[in-house]
């Protein structure tokens, strides 16, 4: 009894060791992981930022403003005028559309030429 | 210790002379006592160094103690390099916070680069070197860079930055002593885009790793605490400024400026409700990536430095009109449709005030703003009187620097007579003698028409709905300046300015230019402005557009006034924004619909 006892108790130690030494190691594991992802969420916002002042580059209004004009035969991109303001009963609905006009709302850009038309 | 004390006679008589008695010799009692006393001495000696051996063994005990402690303590723990963080996962962000506008589009940010410097001592080939140095870089010098790198200096600073294609061929130089010290850059990714509202940012305190970046102008010099304060952790200043529509009124205030041979312009775009400046455009500017040096001769007006919507203060002339109708009309004095005498010229004391033509003898009060009549305003100046005019412009704001968080503002002084006399009263009150700058106007409108409360200018965008200052003119009056104001254009100076839909009120001011060096005025050198209100009857918006000596030589005679040079400049200006504003167009109705359906 006594001996099985002892045996049990030592046992438990080694299991109670394996289990420490294991716990040990893995926190210490994690914590490494921790600040490596800490670096590369660092090094993920150096980017983001230089990603975003490129954004904000590309985007300059002097830019965007030269590539319309420079590819208006494409776009056909005017500025903004006072009369593009539209109202919800100047859209036409499908089958409202007269005799030989095309069928409206099939594309965002036949209903502006639809409006452009009515005008 | 105490038997120490009480010190033993060496030759203590009474045994000497019992020792003679007995025949014996008393030299020897003598010696005796000496060695007895020798005794002692010894072991007194003794005590204390034993004393001392034991204090020094505990010492040394202790210090291999404390020594074995912390060996084993380092061998216990883990290495580990001390790395700087602001714990809880947030770490450094930036050095300096963005800066956006209004819309979260990024007006100014940061972006990593790299300073480059050159270690002498650490070279290999110093000639081969400095040639390719000067290849890369057009503006170093060969020969100098030579004198430099063999003058026996030890570290030399050649560029701030250099951009990752010049780092990479200087990395293909390959020489060991030239190398890179991480920066980070302010950038302005629009250019020259709202530059005098930004200002401009430069080094600081330089180190080998490390610059500081320190606000030189503008709001990166009010807010540069704010910017670098860690404890924001990077949240970005967002102005009131919005880019498209900032972008917009430069582009139309730039053609206007160069259709009408102006030397210089600005423009400046309010919310008359919270103040806040959604464009603000002096022209000419500047890059604010490579901001220039402050000019060393010259007016400072003239450097594209200078902030003419801000910093520019200037007599602006008959805009001022309105301002004074409105405190007359406040106050009761007259309404209007009471009938001044405008019949001139109108001489007081040896100044003599006119017209621009002659409007006839009578005119109502609203017809005195419409017509822009001088006379009949200095007229109802006098009635109003000097006290009540200067506590309305001082109440106005008009006579303080502007609040304006820009670090020029508090230097942007408004100019009027120190000594307020009869004539003052009557020139101010039609802008002459006075002299502000847009952004003061801009305010002073948007308090005029805005339900009359007082508005302070801001650039930095509010959130929600703002409360109303306090109150500076009643509602009634109010409406009925907006409407006057309508009718300037309608029927008055200002006809140029109408913009289908939009309903502009306004009123143009030319005002002659006065000689910088003093001595009276120009003949031929005008300041057009023109403050513009919209949409009537109920503003939203104010536009002021100040021309600097423009000229239209389009017609038979050149025409300087506002009517012809600013006018038509804001119209095309609200015509571009008032979209991109989101208002809508809407057509304006003569006279109410009074019919009623009936059946029939």
């Amino acid at each position: 009894m006594r001996t099985l006892f002892v045996v049990l108790s030592a046992l438990g130690v080694i299991g109670l060791a394996f289990w420490t030494y294991r716990g040990n190691y893995a926190t210490q594991q994690a914590l490494r992981e921790v600040s490596e992802l800490r670096l590369a969420i660092a090094d993920l916002r150096e980017e983001l930022g230089v990603l975003r002042a490129e954004w904000a580059y590309l985007n300059r209004p002097d830019r965007l403003r030269e590539l319309a004009g420079i590819n208006f035969d494409r776009l056909g991109l005017l500025e903004f005028q006072p009369h593009q303001f539209g109202r919800v009963d100047e859209l036409p609905f499908p089958g409202d559309a007269p005799e030989g006009w095309p069928e409206p709302l099939g594309g965002v850009l036949e209903v502006v030429g639809v409006l452009e038309a009515a005008r | 210790m105490s038997r120490a004390a009480v010190r033993v006679p060496l030759r203590p008589l009474s045994r000497i002379l019992a020792a003679r008695r007995r025949g014996e010799d008393p030299a020897a009692i003598e010696r005796e006592n000496l060695r007895r006393r020798h005794e002692q001495m010894r072991d007194r000696t003794r005590r204390r160094a034993e004393g001392r051996l034991l204090a020094l063994g505990a010492l040394f005990v202790l210090a291999f103690f404390v020594v074995g402690l912390r060996m084993g303590m380092l061998a216990a723990s883990d290495p580990q390099e001390p790395r700087a963080s602001a714990g809880g996962g947030s770490a450094i962000i930036a050095q300096r916070a963005d800066i956006l506008d209004r819309n979260g589009r990024i007006l100014a940010t940061n972006l990593v680069t790299n300073a480059l410097y050159a270690q002498p001592p650490l070279m290999v080939d110093k000639e081969a070197a400095a040639r390719e140095l000067a290849r890369i870089f057009p503006d170093l010098d060969e020969a100098d860079l030579l004198k430099k790198f063999t003058s026996g200096r030890k570290f030399i600073w050649l560029k701030r930055r250099i951009s990752p294609e010049q780092q990479q061929l200087v990395h293909d130089i390959g020489d060991p002593g030239l190398l890179f010290g991480p920066r980070e850059m302010r950038l302005y990714p629009n250019g020259r885009l709202a530059a005098h509202v930004l200002g401009g940012a430069g080094f600081g305190r330089e180190g080998v790793h490390a610059a500081e970046i320190v606000g030189v102008a503008g709001v990166e010099k009010t807010f540069d605490a704010y910017l670098r304060d860690p404890a924001r952790n990077g949240q970005p200043l967002q102005l009131s400024l919005d880019l498209t529509i900032q972008a917009a009124a430069e582009r139309v205030l730039a053609g206007g400026m160069k259709l009408f041979g102006a030397r210089g312009a600005a423009a400046v775009l309010m919310d008359v409700r919270s103040g806040e400046i959604l464009a603000l455009v002096s022209l000419p500017d500047f890059d604010p990536n490579s901001r220039p040096a402050p000019p060393v001769r010259g007016p400072a007006a003239d450097s594209p430095l200078f902030n003419r919507a801000l910093q520019g203060v200037y007599e602006l002339g008959s805009v001022f009109k309105p301002l004074t109708i409105a405190l007359a009309l406040d106050s009761g004095l007259v309404r209007t449709d009471t009938m001044i005498d405008t019949g001139g010229p109108l001489r007081w004391g040896r100044f003599t005030i006119r017209d621009f033509r002659d409007y006839g003898d009578r005119l109502s009060v609203d017809k005195v703003v419409i017509k822009s009549s001088n006379i009949g305003t200095a007229r109802i100046a006098q009635q109003i009187g000097a006290e009540r005019l200067r506590g309305f412009f001082s109440r106005l704001g008009l006579l303080e620097p502007t609040p304006l968080e820009l670090i020029e503002a508090p230097g942007a002084r408004p100019l009027w007579p120190r000594k307020w006399s009869e004539i003052s009263t009557m020139t101010v009150a039609y802008g002459h003698g006075i002299a502000v700058s847009p952004v003061h106007l801009a305010a002073a409108y948007a308090t005029l028409v805005n339900g009359g409360t007082l508005v302070r200018p801001t650039l930095v965008r509010k959130e929600g709905p703002v409360a109303p200052g306090p109150r500076v003119l009643s509602p009634e009056t109010s409406r009925r300046i907006a409407q006057i104001l309508r009718r300037v254009v309608t029927e008055g100076t200002a006809s140029l300015a109408e913009v289908p839909g939009y309903r502009v009120g306004g009123k143009t001011g030319t005002a002659d230019k006065p000689k910088e060096r003093g001595g009276g005025y120009y003949e031929d050198r005008v300041i057009a402005t023109f403050a513009s209100v919209f949409p009537v009857p109920d503003p939203r918006y104010v536009l002021v557009v100040t021309l600097d000596e423009p000229e239209d030589a389009t017609g038979e005679e050149v025409r300087r006034t506002a009517g012809w040079t600013a006018v038509p400049v804001a119209a095309e200006m609200i015509r571009r924004i008032a979209p991109l504003l989101g208002l809508r167009p809407d057509v304006e109705q003569g006279a109410p619909d009074r019919l009623t359906l009936t059946s029939n």
